[in-house]
């Protein structure tokens, strides 16, 4: 057990570790090639479950932010910080299966189409919200400032997930809806990893957010530290000044 | 055509990643952690 573990996260972590281990074997052997994209067709097995996990992450955000805004609670502003971050760690892995898939699918690692593009935006706006997180600011401002980003930032992800259907890009529509025609083992392949990256993603969101939380006691007892040693200096250089 | 070395680099990369990431979160947490007093670790439960 670490710091930051309990009972829910040891059940978590294990049911994560088992899903993904199916959804590997699912993933890589039982499931077949596509006809069209060949083996590569696996790469979306990974490549959906990490966009699920960030649009979830922003998702918490976006909820927290707007709860911080209304109500000052530690708790939802370091939860929508803790799920920002792993928003951001999985659109880069969204951004770089999605490179990899399209080599050997379209020709080329990267092309400026509406979709990679708006997600390139969209990772970027929220490594800024990061950013204004670790400012060297007072913590209220820091907390404020970031909601704010934290609440804009959302409608980047609708952007992200309707500039398929708003521009013509490369980037085919969406993989799941009403037409879909993906074989049934397929079908059950992409779920399987959906669900398994959906536990990891829980996971490392209780471990992240814990840790948070720990970070801002330790701020919190620097700065209480820091007041007292101001405030005892300051009370000597009195007694100094009235001693000579 | 073979496309499995995109497809091992695209699971090698993301299980790496997560997986540095997980050790990086819970190793910072138990450094933390001894400096943080029994009654201020709210939620570590």
């Amino acid at each position: 057990m670490t710091a930051t573990s309990s009972k829910a996260t040891s059940v978590i972590g294990w049911a994560a570790i088992v899903a993904l281990a199916i959804s590997l074997l699912f993933g890589l052997v039982l499931s077949p090639p596509e006809v069209n994209m060949g083996d590569s067709v696996r790469l979306l097995y990974l490549h959906l479950p990490t966009i699920a996990v960030s649009y979830l992450g922003y998702g918490i955000t976006f909820i927290g932010s707007v709860i911080y805004l209304r109500n000052q609670s530690t708790f939802w502003d370091l939860l929508a910080g803790a799920a920002a971050e792993i928003g951001v760690l999985f659109t880069a892995f969204v951004l770089i299966t999605g490179a990899i898939w399209g080599k050997p699918t379209w020709g080329t690692y990267w092309e400026w189409d509406p979709r990679l593009t708006a997600t390139t935006v969209m990772f970027i706006m929220y490594l800024g919200y990061l950013a204004i997180r670790r400012m060297e600011l007072p913590q209220e401002v820091r907390s404020r400032r970031a909601a704010v980003i934290g609440i804009i930032a959302i409608f980047n992800l609708i952007i992200v997930r309707y500039s398929v259907q708003w521009w013509r890009g490369l980037h085919q529509g969406q993989t799941l809806g009403i037409d879909t025609q993906l074989d049934g083992l397929m079908l059950f392949s992409l779920f399987l990893g959906v669900v398994a990256f959906l536990l990891l993603g829980a996971w490392l969101l209780i471990h992240r957010f814990r840790l948070a939380w720990l970070e801002r006691q330790v701020e919190d007892m620097r700065l209480a530290r820091a007041i007292t040693e101001r405030r005892g200096e300051s009370g000597g250089t009195k007694l100094g000044g009235a001693l000579s | 055509m073979n496309h499995w070395a995109f497809v091992i680099a695209g699971y090698a990369i993301v299980l790496v990643g997560v997986g540095a990431y997980a050790a990086w979160v819970l190793a910072r947490g138990r450094s933390l952690a001894n400096d943080v007093p029994e009654e201020r670790r709210r939620f570590l439960d």
